[in-house]
């Protein structure tokens, strides 16, 4: 019995590396794989982290939301229908209607493209700079690092907002530019966060080992550095998603957002919501709900996959059942 | 043991330097701390050379410098008759399958996101000795045989084994791309005394299976005695004596060299109550700055006037027997 936990982490580990694994059973004691490696991972992720699923499951409820927005939405998002203003929801209007009577289920619907396209957008931009900045800045070092530094020190010292009008004001309006806008106003941040994690593991003995093995400087970054600082990344990555969603309902209040009539949850909720709330709460809560389902089940599904793709944790939890 | 004249490595007058202070709008002295203060010593084919020291002598500088982990300030290695202090870049790089290294801690040498396989594996991608994957694994499970290891963990990560298991990974790794020179910078210091023998025999049968020259780093003597062929003793950034090993632990001839051997416990009661240990006074001197003279001088016994006016000669003082000292 004693062995058990032992077995099952080299099974989860194997299940996440298939690349790895033996063409036949010559390596002995290792588990053979049965599916694809994803497959394996989703399973962990039930199995072990059912908050994570809980998560994931969020996630993919939305994202089909807003690939399939014409099927499920029960009326043109747009469309106004005469004078049934501020109707609560009902059997007609799931969700009710806003100030324009307009189907308020529809446009949440439809604004699961917009904001998840922002939101993921803005995200994978602003990581990607991060983590490009930070892992140069972190690792290489002296002059290269202090320009680096310097710059990130003159875009932080500005208010985030600054940043995204001044975009938005030199760019124009549209979805790719809000998504340039909140990147740059975010990334900032991150790529000091980034920049850190790599300060601390480069003076470590293993990257040592990898020079003296004769690894050239971008093997050492992508299979040494990047791997281990992954975590912080990831955190990064699900904490900026709500952030993404909120501040693109921030430049919507001022204007500068995706341009109406899109239906965006931030502008739902910051703009008509907010002016209409006390007659109907309705307005406010349902494009609420949706903000936070998205930002409950990227934060989840993150924490869960940062867990699950550490092999020391995997090891870990496991050993503590 | 094939130990022939050929020298694989020649280090001559290395000097490792790292300069602290001196900013852009600091206009202070800069510090210079010469971890390596001209060392020179040569290694043959085949040979095991102990370098021995207390800690922050320079041993693990001296290590890092032959393999220009550390790039040396002056001086020159040759490796093979090529100076690798002359080598940039790609041509280094190259050079570097010829010499490996086996780290001290095997808990911070090993990437914690790599499997074993990819571990030992690596080496042999960066300098392309393997055809493909296929050829690869055989030889990572070949490796993991030697090192005596289980080929069916080879899909598991380092935190899954113990402290000398994971040295295994690391030798196996080192020796993977079967380089000739290995630098062992305190292969076994790390590990439980009951894993340290295992280890050095580990060490012992690969040098001679696969005849690599090793420079062998450590502090403890007795390890070094039993590895080494000769030895190098190391104080405050310079080597103060150098001998074949049975010369040097039967007739150290450097002040210092008795301290450390007199400090070895001999596990025979009667023995040891008849032996008195030289008590060395006093801490290691700071190398930002070194004592005036001989370097050892402020905690010699023996020492005389002429000890803190001038540095004293390396000189051969018997075949093979090189010292630095004054008084001998």
């Amino acid at each position: 019995m004693k062995k058990q936990p032992h077995k099952r982490t080299r099974d989860t580990i194997a299940a996440l590396k298939p690349h790895y694994l033996p063409a036949s059973a010559d390596a002995g004691g290792a588990a053979p794989h049965r599916y694809h490696w994803l497959i394996d991972l989703f399973i962990q992720l039930v199995k072990t982290k059912p908050l994570g699923a809980f998560g994931g499951a969020l996630v993919l409820t939305l994202v089909l939301m807003a690939l399939a927005a014409p099927l499920i939405a029960t009326h043109d998002p747009n469309e106004m229908h005469g004078m049934q203003t501020l109707v609560p929801p009902g059997s007609d209007f799931f969700f009710g209607t806003d100030a324009l009577a307009r189907d308020l289920f529809s446009r949440i619907v439809h604004g699961a493209r917009v904001s998840l396209t922002v939101g993921l957008g803005a995200v994978g931009l602003s990581i990607f700079l991060a983590t490009v900045i930070g892992v140069l800045s972190g690792y290489f070092g002296g002059v290269l690092d202090t320009i680096l530094q310097r710059c990130v020190d003159a875009i932080m010292s500005f208010p985030w907002l600054i940043i995204m009008l001044t975009v938005m004001s030199i760019l124009g309006p549209g979805t790719g530019n809000v998504i340039l806008a909140l990147a740059l106003a975010g990334f900032a941040g991150s790529s000091r966060v980034i920049r850190s994690a790599v300060l601390a593991i480069k003076h470590s003995e293993y990257v040592l080992a990898a020079r003296s093995i004769g690894c050239r400087q971008p093997a050492i970054l992508i299979r040494h550095i990047l791997p281990n600082v992954a975590a912080p990344i990831l955190v990064l990555a699900t904490l900026g998603l709500g952030n993404a969603i909120l501040a693109e309902a921030a430049l919507s209040f001022l204007g500068y957002g995706v341009p109406p009539p899109a239906p965006s949850w931030g502008r739902m909720l910051s703009g008509d919501g907010l002016d209409h709330m006390l007659r109907g709460p309705w307005l406010v809560i349902f494009p609420g709900l949706a903000i936070s389902a998205a930002v409950f089940g990227f934060n989840m599904l993150g924490d869960a996959l940062r867990d699950l793709l550490d092999p020391r944790l995997t090891g870990g939890a496991r050993a503590n059942k | 043991m094939h130990i022939n004249t050929d020298k694989i490595l020649q280090v001559r007058d290395m000097n490792i330097h790292f300069t602290f202070g001196g900013g852009l709008l600091k206009s202070g002295r800069k510090a210079v701390l010469k971890a390596v203060d001209g060392v020179s010593f040569d290694l043959l084919t085949g040979e095991t050379l102990g370098l021995v020291g207390e800690s922050g002598c320079g041993k693990s500088s001296t290590a890092k410098g032959v393999l220009q982990l550390y790039k040396p300030t002056s001086g020159q290695v040759l490796f093979k008759e090529e100076n690798l202090c002359d080598l940039q870049g790609e041509a280094l790089r190259r050079m570097r399958r010829q010499m490996q290294m086996i780290f001290q801690d095997p808990y911070a040498s090993l990437n914690p996101r790599m499997t074993v396989l990819r571990i030992i594996e690596e080496p042999m991608k960066v300098h392309r000795t393997h055809g493909n994957r296929k050829e690869r694994r055989e030889q990572v499970i070949e490796m993991v045989q030697r090192v005596g290891l289980n080929p069916s963990d080879i899909h598991r990560y380092p935190h899954e084994f113990s402290g000398g298991q994971r040295q295994r990974i690391g030798i196996a790794r080192a020796l993977a791309v079967r380089p000739e020179l290995v630098v062992c910078d305190e292969p076994v210091s790390a590990l439980d005394v009951s894993i340290q023998a295992q280890m050095i025999h580990l060490i012992e049968a690969l040098r001679d299976q696969f005849n690599l020259s090793y420079l062998f780093i450590s502090h403890d003597l007795s390890v070094v005695k039993h590895i080494s062929h000769r030895v190098a003793v190391m104080y405050l950034g310079i080597i103060v004596e150098l001998a074949a090993k049975e010369e040097l632990y039967a007739r150290p001839l450097h002040p210092y060299t008795q301290a450390l051997l007199s400090a070895i416990p001999i596990p025979d009661p009667e023995v040891e109550r008849q032996r008195t240990a030289i008590a060395l006074e006093g801490e290691i001197p700071s190398p930002l700055a070194p004592p005036p003279g001989c370097r050892f001088h402020p905690r010699c016994r023996l020492r005389e006037a002429v000890c803190s006016r001038q540095t004293p000669q390396w000189r051969e003082v018997a075949p093979g027997h090189h010292v630095a000292c004054h008084l001998v």
